[in-house]
């Protein structure tokens, strides 16, 4: 885990930040498709984005613990997001985490010891019809009830 | 200019487009309270305590970073806005801790002071103040997050002004913090120790390391003979501590209450400035008539300017003068040739300087060149900045600002007018050429003055005609305008076309070291200009302008370094640089 090899970047990845280098607002951009190859922004990484479009590592480092989006951690091998927005909040978000913690052991903002998970609470993602939503890996899970989630989760345990 | 016209609490102002309504009630003698605000820093608008309203509208705006508008009438004061800044600083509180009787900044605390302006008396919200460790990992600054209140002064100078980007608001809301990038301590960051975030900071959260407690228990030790040297820039701003006037030469008392501390040899740094013109001087001679491919000739006295180089400018390290800071030569001369003449064992010698900066705390360790009197020991034992010798004074009970004046002991004391210029910037480019020219043209000066290298502007040039000569020379001061002059360095290195300057001066803080890091807090272009006006009046009604015609200079020179840049020179006063890392891994 620990020689995991992120350097060099991909050749697509090398590619975008060349394009964005010289246009304004680059950094977030930058950082949205880092994460999206590498699922999260490594220390590592960040010095060859701060090298490649010579932004200081600070400023890098303040826009990455700004923006909630990003994560300086990696992250589990299937990632739960749970909507803690004002609708799914009031409809139970909190127990949704708080049971998720009980199946898992595993805090919002932290992974699990196997790395199988990592739970996050999230901003609103934009579909308070459905409260309480979580999302796992992507795909959306609407009206959640903690008797559930053993069930959600199943699929995703067994498939190591 | 485009003029515009608005009331100030019904007052009449007239001021320039784009004048803050903060500074535009300024004009009005309304004073808007402030916090996170800084004159030297472009406003962001951070803490909220500079709200006001405009007549007719129920909306608050921030007069910090909000530009006053023809016709409207600014209210700066009511019921509603003294309550809601209250609130703000009851919040600011909340999140603070209630030990000001042992911080470092009880007595000049902007946040203590607004809270009493304020008559703040309970604290209606629950504390929320946890414990957090500080970070002491550099030799010359702590940081105590716990007292940060998050106004980002100390990263709005550390990147805006000095270019270093060691820190910057991490996290988001309430987990904010200022702190380097990575989570890497402060030592291992990007810092090159100038301190401005310690000058800039409101509170205590960032401050000088405070090491008073070791040149005390020096001064108690029998066994030890404490020697003292001061830079030039404190004897103008020290006075600040005593309630004197920015710009008052205290040069005399501070060599009175030095004494009445204890130190049993009062020298001053100025002595060593002159004998860096000697040896930097001929440096530049040499590189300017034999050896042109190595110029231009980079001054490398200040301490956060060579750190800043070796990590970010190091392909430049053959241009930088091989001379030690002045305050590295005075501690080298102490512990040998001072030593020498007077029969003292170096060994039973501490040397304490005096230094208006925090990079000093730094520099005496910094590498092995800084150990060259006798073996492995420090040719400085300690650094102490202007604000610690000011509270030794205070502590002993010394009423300083009435003490008689006392002379500097001789051998490595006296000092020529171009050696207290070093402390502004364009000084140490101005003693130079005093120095060089008379020798490269073989005649006395007519005028000592160099006008071009005078003033703030950030970065200085000009071409100076010697004898027929050009001399192109450039000054820089605050260390984010360096790289301007760099990369014009580098450029014509790259096509092989002759070099811009001659001569570069560098000085990473604003104003040079009158501006230092190490300073009386509240240092603003007013407090600057007046301690630059001390600074050129202390030039001025010395007797000896220039270096070389420093007897005791002459002395050192004939009695024991031979001559400038001799092989015991090289040995002493001269040194070597390494490429260092932005970040330490």
């Amino acid at each position: 885990m620990a020689d995991e090899k992120l350097l060099p970047m991909s050749e697509g990845l090398v590619a975008f930040i060349t394009e964005w280098k010289k246009k304004p607002g680059n950094l977030i951009m930058v950082l949205h498709k880092v994460q999206e190859e590498y699922g999260y922004i490594a220390g590592e990484v960040a010095i060859e984005v701060s090298r490649m479009l010579e932004v200081p590592l600070a400023k890098i480092y303040g826009v990455a613990t700004f923006y909630h989006l990003f994560t300086l951690k990696k992250p589990g091998k299937n990632k739960i997001a749970v909507c803690m927005g004002t609708a799914c909040y009031l409809k139970g978000a909190q127990d949704l985490l708080d049971e998720l913690d009980t199946i898992l052991s595993c805090k919002a903002g932290e992974k699990t010891a196997d790395d199988m998970f990592s739970v996050a609470g999230v901003r609103c993602i934009g579909c308070c019809g459905l409260a309480p939503v979580m999302t796992i890996n992507g795909k959306v899970f609407g009206n959640v009830k903690r008797e559930q989630l053993p069930d959600l989760l199943a699929p995703f345990q067994n498939a190591k | 200019m485009a003029m515009v016209n608005c009331l100030i609490d019904g007052i009449k102002v007239e001021v320039a487009e784009g004048t803050s309504i903060l500074n535009a009630a300024k004009l009005a003698n309304v004073k808007v309270p402030t916090l996170c605000y800084h004159p030297d820093l472009t406003p962001w608008a951070a803490c909220g305590i500079c709200v006001v309203k405009m007549a007719g509208s129920p909306k608050m705006i921030r007069a910090c970073a909000t530009p006053a508008e023809e016709g409207r009438n600014y209210i700066t004061q009511d019921a509603e806005l003294t309550k809601t800044r209250t609130t703000v600083l009851e919040m600011i509180l909340a999140d603070h801790p209630d030990d000001c009787l042992t911080c470092g900044r009880s007595g000049n605390c902007e946040l203590q002071t607004i809270a009493s302006d304020f008559g703040i008396r309970e604290q209606p919200f629950e504390k929320n103040a946890p414990r957090m460790p500080k970070d002491e990992s550099t030799t010359s600054i702590v940081l105590n997050p716990e007292k940060c209140i998050k106004c980002g002064r100390c990263a709005i100078v550390c990147q805006d002004l000095q270019g270093v980007y060691a820190l910057e608001f991490i996290g988001r809301g309430e987990h904010t913090q200022l702190k380097p990038a990575a989570d890497v301590l402060l030592e291992d960051s990007p810092c090159i120790k100038c301190g401005q975030c310690s000058a800039h900071c409101p509170v205590g959260a960032i401050y000088e390391k405070d090491e008073t407690k070791q040149a005390i228990r020096a001064l108690a030790n029998p066994d030890l003979h404490v020697v003292v040297q001061m830079a030039p820039a404190v004897r103008v701003a020290i006075g600040e501590a005593f309630g004197v006037e920015p710009g008052t030469i205290l040069t005399g008392q501070i060599y009175a209450a030095m004494r009445r501390l204890g130190f049993d040899k009062v020298f001053d740094t100025n002595f060593a400035a002159d004998l860096t013109i000697m040896e930097e001087g001929t440096e530049f001679i040499h590189r300017f008539t034999e050896a042109k491919d190595q110029l231009p000739l980079i001054t490398s006295c200040c301490p956060a300017w060579v750190d800043y180089m070796e990590k970010y400018a190091n392909d430049l390290i053959p241009n930088f003068s091989t001379c030690k800071s002045p305050m590295q030569m005075e501690g080298a001369m102490i512990k040998t040739y001072y030593a020498e003449k007077m029969g003292i064992d170096p060994k039973t010698i501490y040397s304490v300087a005096i230094m208006p900066c925090t990079a000093k705390k730094f520099e005496i360790g910094s590498c092995s060149d800084m150990s060259s009197a006798i073996g492995e020991a420090q040719d400085t034992d300690l650094v102490l900045t202007t604000r610690e010798l000011a509270r030794m004074i205070k502590q002993a009970g010394i009423d300083f600002v009435n003490l008689p004046e006392e002379e500097v002991d001789p051998l490595l004391g006296t000092y020529a007018g171009a050696a207290t210029i070093f402390g502004v910037t364009g000084g140490v480019m101005e003693a130079a050429l005093r120095t060089a020219v008379t020798v490269m043209t073989g005649e006395k000066l007519p005028k000592v003055e160099f006008e071009a290298t005078r003033g703030m502007d950030g970065v200085k040039t000009a071409k100076l005609n010697v004898k027929g000569t050009e001399v192109n020379i450039a000054i820089a001061h605050g260390m984010v305008n360096i790289e301007t002059v760099l990369n014009e360095v580098r450029e014509a290195k790259k096509n092989g076309t002759k070099t811009p300057y001659d001569f570069i001066e560098v000085m990473a803080c604003r104003g040079g070291c009158i501006g230092g890091g190490g300073q009386p807090t509240g240092a603003t272009d007013e407090v600057r200009a007046k301690r630059t006006a001390g600074i050129y009046n202390d030039d001025e009604k010395s007797v000896i302008r220039c270096s070389h015609d420093n007897p005791d200079v002459q002395a050192a020179y004939k009695d024991f370094l031979g001559e400038p840049n001799s092989h015991k020179a090289h040995e002493l006063l001269h040194r070597e640089y390494i490429k260092r890392p932005v970040y330490n891994k």
